[in-house]
């Protein structure tokens, strides 16, 4: 991580949300600010309850360490530390962290006068992430829905909550989402494909530029999106997944309890077949 | 042109508006309740509205039982002509029983519902055939059957309902055989509202409830081992059956299983082990009781295929995961319907 010669000239005083010039410096590469240390809290002390809670477990088997959440007859009221007291408290760090993160990109967003189209789109995977574990919990009335800190618990945890809606391919926001997580790959292929194939010419030929790609386009599907075009695409079909993932689960429980076959009902009651 | 152009946004926007407001109109309103069925974080949960959950209960709610009976004088055997399978019981419990099942299943039509009014004891009504043999089946069910029953027990009630066919019985069912090519030759496609609607198969009960085929579909092992397992036809007919129990039930695949090894009875809860219970009771009712009454029904009372109605889960349950919220009529009727005394 070797500081360029020119990075200098960008290190500009201001820019902060909160703190004035107190942490406006920077450590080797990376800009500190009032975020970057209440990022650097929020995630040790997280860490490090995810450790003791491992350790109080019976296993340390990387994918098997899991911190639950508390039963649901806690509802929305605090859990005895280690019935899900932990899982509240390492919540609150994570979104704490999470959200210092977001901030930091803002202020180095002002220090160097860009837009906010980083933090707005890291904003959109916490929004996700606060949807799983208090939007959704809280419309439910209990704690205990939200998804246990575990890399195989977490994964049995989205099994069996898509069981209880009995087919969670039938719902319709995540068939929105997976047909937008789809696309963005697809997206994305094309457009690494294409400027990969565009500074890659044969042998002693110049690289080549941007009308080359538009014109390999329009040859193609008759029509070119253009060098920014493309970019805008991408965040939007990657964002457009984030945020559906967030409504297919929102909605699940809050505000649909059967099963998601048994919502396509409207489908077959449509007066033309009924 | 220029008010097109403005009316445009807004034509879209109202459209919009009543999309949403469409599919909104179909959601489950909050508030919901949820309990949990497994170990915390590990998403068992049965979650339901709350609104509904209230109007099911109401459905639910139990008759007043019928005044208790003196259990000593005649017996009905020398009481009255031509009793078979009551005969053990006093002439006022026979008579209390009676008056039951005329609540439970025919309060319209009445005692002439099954019975000729000249001569009561007269066979020649195909009701009063089947009426004796549900008894039967009845007592078998409280007698053999507490593995699936426990001690809550089942009387007419609890299919019944105060009708005389029971809500959720099944037929036999190829389906239309003119769906072109919407129908698949392993009946999906065309929705059965006993399947939840869902594109599988639409008759899991002929394989599985009547007949003996294997529910168990899941590998053994973890990759192919060159042996042919169950075919995918088998593992949609499974889950078929058992979307049937779940909406029969009102419950999700939780109640009963650790989605992450369906199989694994080690990860199933216990209510797995009842539903594997019911899967054979409901199989010996319909092989021993059901099947051969076919022949003393009517044609009107026979299924498209000619068969007589069956038991699958929904005729007991009813949407609800203990019958009638667990509350036990068998009590209030023990010695009419319950374990049927030695001969």
């Amino acid at each position: 991580m070797t500081m360029l010669s020119f990075e200098k000239k960008y290190r500009v005083r201001g820019g902060t949300l909160i703190g004035g010039d107190l942490f406006d410096f920077w450590v080797g590469p990376f800009y500190v600010g009032f975020f970057g240390v209440t990022t650097m809290f929020f995630t040790l002390l997280g860490t490090a309850l995810i450790i003791y809670g491992a350790s109080q477990g019976p296993t340390w088997n990387i994918w098997q360490i899991s911190i639950a959440p508390p039963d649901l007859k806690y509802g929305l009221g605090l859990a005895p530390l280690m019935e899900g007291g932990l899982w509240q408290i390492i919540t609150v760090c994570a979104i704490g962290a999470f959200s210092s993160w977001a901030l930091r990109e803002v202020e180095i967003c002002r220090k160097l006068g860009m837009g906010y189209h980083v933090p707005f789109a890291f904003s959109v995977a916490i929004l996700a992430y606060v949807t799983l574990v208090v939007v959704r919990p809280v419309l439910l009335g209990a704690w205990g829905h939200g998804f246990p800190y575990g890399i195989f618990s977490h994964l049995d945890w989205v099994s069996n909550v898509g069981y209880q809606y009995l087919h969670f391919h039938y719902n319709p926001a995540h068939m929105i989402a997976v047909t937008f997580f789809f696309t963005t790959t697809f997206a994305l292929a094309l457009h690494g494909s294409l400027i990969l194939s565009a500074t890659n010419p044969k042998a002693g030929e110049a690289v080549k530029t941007a009308e080359h790609e538009n014109t390999f386009f329009r040859d193609f599907i008759g029509y070119s999106i253009g060098a920014l075009g493309i970019h805008r695409l991408g965040l939007f079909l990657a964002l457009s997944a984030a945020f559906w993932s967030a409504v297919c689960i929102v909605i699940s429980g809050p505000f649909w309890t059967r099963s998601w076959p048994e919502w396509w009902g409207w489908w077959l009651d449509l007066p033309i077949w009924r | 042109m220029k008010a097109l152009f403005f009316q445009a946004p807004r034509m879209a926007l109202m459209g919009a508006a009543l999309m949403a407001a469409g599919l909104l109109a179909g959601c489950d309103a909050p508030p919901q309740e949820s309990t949990q069925s497994g170990y915390r974080g590990t998403g068992a949960a049965q979650i339901d509205n709350k609104a509904r959950v209230q109007a099911k209960r109401e459905a639910n709610a139990v008759p007043e039982a019928q005044p208790a009976a003196d259990a000593s004088g005649d017996k009905a055997s020398k009481a009255y002509q031509n009793v078979k399978v009551l005969g053990h019981l006093s002439e006022g419990q026979f008579l209390r029983v009676m008056a039951a099942m005329t609540e439970w299943v025919a309060p319209e039509e009445g005692c002439g519902y099954c019975h000729n009014l000249d001569n009561l004891a007269d066979d020649k009504m195909y009701t009063k055939v089947v009426a004796r043999r549900m008894i039967q089946m009845t007592q078998e069910i409280n007698t053999n059957w507490s593995s699936h029953v426990g001690q809550t027990g089942v009387t007419c009630y609890t299919c019944h309902r105060g009708q005389a066919v029971p809500n959720g019985v099944w037929f036999s069912d190829k389906g239309p055989q003119t769906a072109g090519s919407a129908a698949s030759p392993a009946g999906q496609n065309m929705a059965a509202p006993m399947i939840d609607r869902a594109s599988l198969p639409r008759d899991p009960f002929t394989p599985l409830l009547l007949g003996k085929e294997e529910i168990r579909v899941a590998a053994a092992t973890a990759l192919p081992t060159g042996e042919a397992g169950a075919p995918i036809q088998r593992a949609e007919q499974t889950y078929s059956l058992m979307i049937h129990m779940s909406t029969g039930l009102g419950v999700n695949c939780t109640f009963c299983h650790n989605s992450r090894a369906f199989s694994s009875w080690e990860e199933s809860t216990p209510q797995r082990a009842t539903a594997w219970y019911g899967i054979r009771m409901a199989r010996e009712l319909n092989n021993s009781f059901m099947t051969p009454l076919q022949s003393t029904f009517p044609p009107h009372r026979l299924g498209p295929e000619g068969d007589v109605a069956k038991v699958g889960c929904t005729t007991c349950h009813q949407g609800v995961n203990k019958p009638l919220y667990g509350v036990s009529m068998l009590k209030d009727y023990l010695a009419e319907l319950g374990p049927a005394p030695k001969q």
